[in-house]
This record gives C-alpha cells, structure tokens and sequence, in this order.
C-alpha cells in the first residue's frame, strides 16, 4: 500500500462495487473522488453541504468526523435517510478510511 | 408585450453581469428568473458564504456580489420578471423570438441568452407514490394565497422555516393544521421554533414529531395522507390540503424542450461565441458547456462579455462595433 492512498470501496445505485484507490494528501473529499471515478453523483452544490446530492449510507464500521449542524440540516431535507446516512462532501480522504464502504443513495428521478 | 435587445433567462451573477456588456454597446435586455428575486444561487443558497475567487475581492459574500453587481447594472435599466418560469419560445419572425412564462407574460427579444445555471429551483417532492396525481388536486408546494386554505382541513411537513412559518400564519386560516417532521428538532429560526411550540401547547395545531407522510390517497382530489410515526404507527390523516415543504432543487426544465444540443443537463456552446446550435440563442454560466468548461463565475463573465459582441453584430450586421474601453468612455447609461 502506498503512503498517501486509500482504498475505499464505493457502490453505485445498480448495487455495483466500485474498488477506488484516493490520495490523501489533496484535501479531497469522498463526493469529489465519486465524481472523478465518474460515479453518478451530482454535487450540485460543489461541496458546500447545501443540497444533498451526494447523499450516501456508510455501510463499513469506521470512525467518521462526526457531521455538523450544516450537514444535519440537509440531511433533514434529504429522503430515503437512514441512521447510517451521510452527506459523501463532508466526508474528508484521510488515512482513517482506509477500506471504507459507502453505498450511493436513491435519487428520486420524478421530481 | 415587453420588447428587448436581449433576454437573459436567468438573473444570477452571470445573467446579471451580461446586462453591463451589453449596456456598453447600447444593447438593452430584460431577464427573467423564476425565483421571486435575483441573484440566482448566490441569493437563493448562500447569501453569506464568501467567495474567493472573484477577480480584485480576496474575498466577498455572495450576497454582497449580487448587490454589487445589481448597482453596476443599474445605469442600463435592466426589465426583471421575476417568479416566473420560461416555458415557450417560437421564433416569430427572421430574427425575432417570443418567450412565454408559465404565468403567460410575452417577451419579445432578436437575441436569447440562456444564464440559467443549474436550472430552475423548483419543490423538492417527497418520494411518495401516485403523489404525481394529486398535484394541484390537494397537493401543493407552494402557498401563494393563504386564503385558498380557510376552513380546511391542512397537513404541513418540514423541518425549516417554510413549514414553521406557514404552520404558524395558517393556524388562524384553516380549520386544522398539522405539521409533521422527521426529526425532533427543527432546522428554523428559533423564534418561530418556540411559536410553534406555543400553538401546539395550546392546541392550535397539532405537532406531530418523527413522523413522515408515506401515502396519499383520494378520490380524483386528495382526502388522505397516511403518516408513519416513530410513537404512534401507521395512521391515516383526513386532509384536504396536503404541503409538502422539503426546500428547492435546481431542474433543467422547458430549456430541455427547445431544440438545443444538450449533454448532462448543459447546453453546448461554440466557445467563438458562446453561441448555440440554434442562430440568436447563446448560453452562458454554468449552464452551458464545451470542453475545457469550468463552472466559476468569473467564467460565464468572460462568456457574458463575448456573447454580446457577436449578439450586436448579430442585430445589426451593417453597424461597425467600435471597441471602446471604460475607462476612456466612461459609462453611458440608458435614460
């Protein structure tokens, strides 16, 4: 394993596992990292925690930053949410993730 | 009929700025915009967040920047529609456009600039089936006439301050009012936290936390929402109004249907121009792309500034555009 790279594990809403190695060093995020992979995620707002696009259910037993009130809050505008629901933009790469799991959460095409 | 230069759907930062360049070669426009004020994201989504990327500001709140560049438009006496969405264009003659919002105002224009960003913020609907057919039948996203809920029986949900302000001014209009959440607390000013939490108290309306609608069910008109509740179960709830109050989201809408070359929700431009594959139709911001786009402001500037160029040659192909620099000629507003 190299220094600065973690392997994370991101499943797309066909139920499909994507294997995707990230740098650590870059001050990315995991929204930005499914986007760069071409994973389907919209990031409308670009990161800011503002429109929960990137929503995601975090299905590995890791140690995330816990999430701030922004991110609650969008969180609470969100559908499908679950207890292990996640906002992918606030979730920093770090060596800590290593092996982390996420699954996309629906988007609701209709509306 | 309002007549114009150019129409700039959309009145974000880019729309805006686009009123200024083309105010320089005496080129009027009128923009319209469906939220109910300018600004676009920048209004709309983050009001205080600093931006440190516009050139010459280390740093600047988005809402500063709107107002800013609402004064540096304001010699070339912009027309707004606001609140209301573009649904229709036919080209009426050679080279003149019609435009038709949803709320049937006309706009006359040679030229078309789609500014529209991310596309129009529309309801965020809840995933809830057959919703789609109660729509106006019972189901609203919007409360534009508090009057229309008088008597009636009303089940509001949300978390924010739609849902808590709404819920307070119609507790005195309808005859009953519910508001569901899904959490426990709610993300809106406190003070209007606290009134609600006063009207439940003393049964003015009722409060009903951890709680989602997950059915509808009518008759041609919605009578029915069924509420699953973390404490009381599955229960059903005899409304006539049901208002569901999730926020906005940004949707492509009619643009999708005007015969312009689109990939990924952006239309396709000639970077030349900024125009589209349709002659008098140009798009510029976020909205559109080619290669090597970037979705930044000072980008749809840049875009905004070409466009009118080729806009002015476009409406008078025999004038002779002279280029002129601010600094030597000055501002010249319109009357």
């Amino acid at each position: 394993m190299d220094d600065n790279v973690v392997n994370i594990t991101i499943i797309d809403r066909e139920g499909e596992a994507h294997a995707i190695e990230a740098p650590t060093d870059m001050n990315f995020n995991l929204m930005e990292i499914a986007k760069a992979s071409e994973l389907p995620v919209e990031g409308t707002c670009g990161g800011m925690a503002l429109c929960a696009s990137c929503h995601c259910y975090v299905q590995s037993d890791h140690d995330l930053p816990e999430a701030t009130e922004d991110e609650e809050d969008m969180l609470d505008q969100a559908f499908f949410v679950e207890d292990n629901s996640r906002l992918s933009c606030q979730i920093p790469i770090t060596a800590e993730i290593e092996g982390l799991v996420v699954k996309l959460a629906p988007v609701d095409e209709s509306a | 009929m309002i007549t114009t230069d150019i129409l700039i759907i959309g009145a974000g930062p880019c729309g805006l700025f686009t009123v200024f360049e083309a105010g320089l070669l005496k080129l009027k426009c009128h923009l319209i915009d469906a939220l109910p004020q300018a600004g676009g994201q920048l209004t709309e989504i983050y009001p205080k967040k600093p931006i440190y990327d516009i050139p010459g500001y280390p740093s600047v709140l988005a809402g500063d920047l709107v107002n800013n560049l609402m004064d540096q438009i304001e010699p070339f006496k912009p027309g707004f529609t606001l609140g209301e969405r573009a649904e229709k264009v036919e080209k009426i003659d050679d080279k003149m456009y019609q435009l038709t919002t949803n709320k049937g105002t006309q706009i006359q224009a040679p030229v078309i600039c789609i500014a529209g960003g991310l596309g129009c913020f529309e309801p965020r609907k809840p995933p809830i089936p057959g919703i789609d057919q109660f729509e106006e039948k019972g189901v609203e996203y919007m409360v534009k006439d508090p009057e229309k809920f008088r008597d009636k029986k009303l089940l509001i949900a949300g978390g924010g301050d739609s849902a808590l302000d709404w819920t307070i001014e119609l507790a005195d209009v309808a005859s009953e009012v519910t508001l569901i959440h899904r959490r426990t607390s709610f993300r809106g000013a406190l003070d209007s936290v606290d009134k609600v939490m006063e009207l439940a108290k003393a049964k003015k309306v009722n409060l009903i936390t951890e709680a989602q609608a997950i059915g509808v069910k009518g008759n041609g008109v919605l009578n029915q929402v069924v509420v699953k509740s973390k404490n009381e179960g599955e229960f059903v709830k005899d409304v006539d109004y049901f208002v569901p109050l999730f926020g906005l989201t940004p949707k492509l809408g009619p643009i999708a249907d005007w015969g312009l070359n689109i990939t990924k929700n952006a239309i396709e431009v000639n970077t030349f121009d900024y125009s589209t594959n349709v002659p008098g139709i140009y798009a510029v911001g976020d909205i559109n792309t080619y290669p090597g786009k970037l979705k930044l402001i000072l980008c749809g500037f840049h875009e905004g500034t070409l466009m009118v160029q080729s806009a002015f040659k476009y409406i008078y192909p025999d004038a002779k555009l002279s280029f002129k620099y601010t600094t030597v000629a000055g501002v010249n507003g319109f009357e």
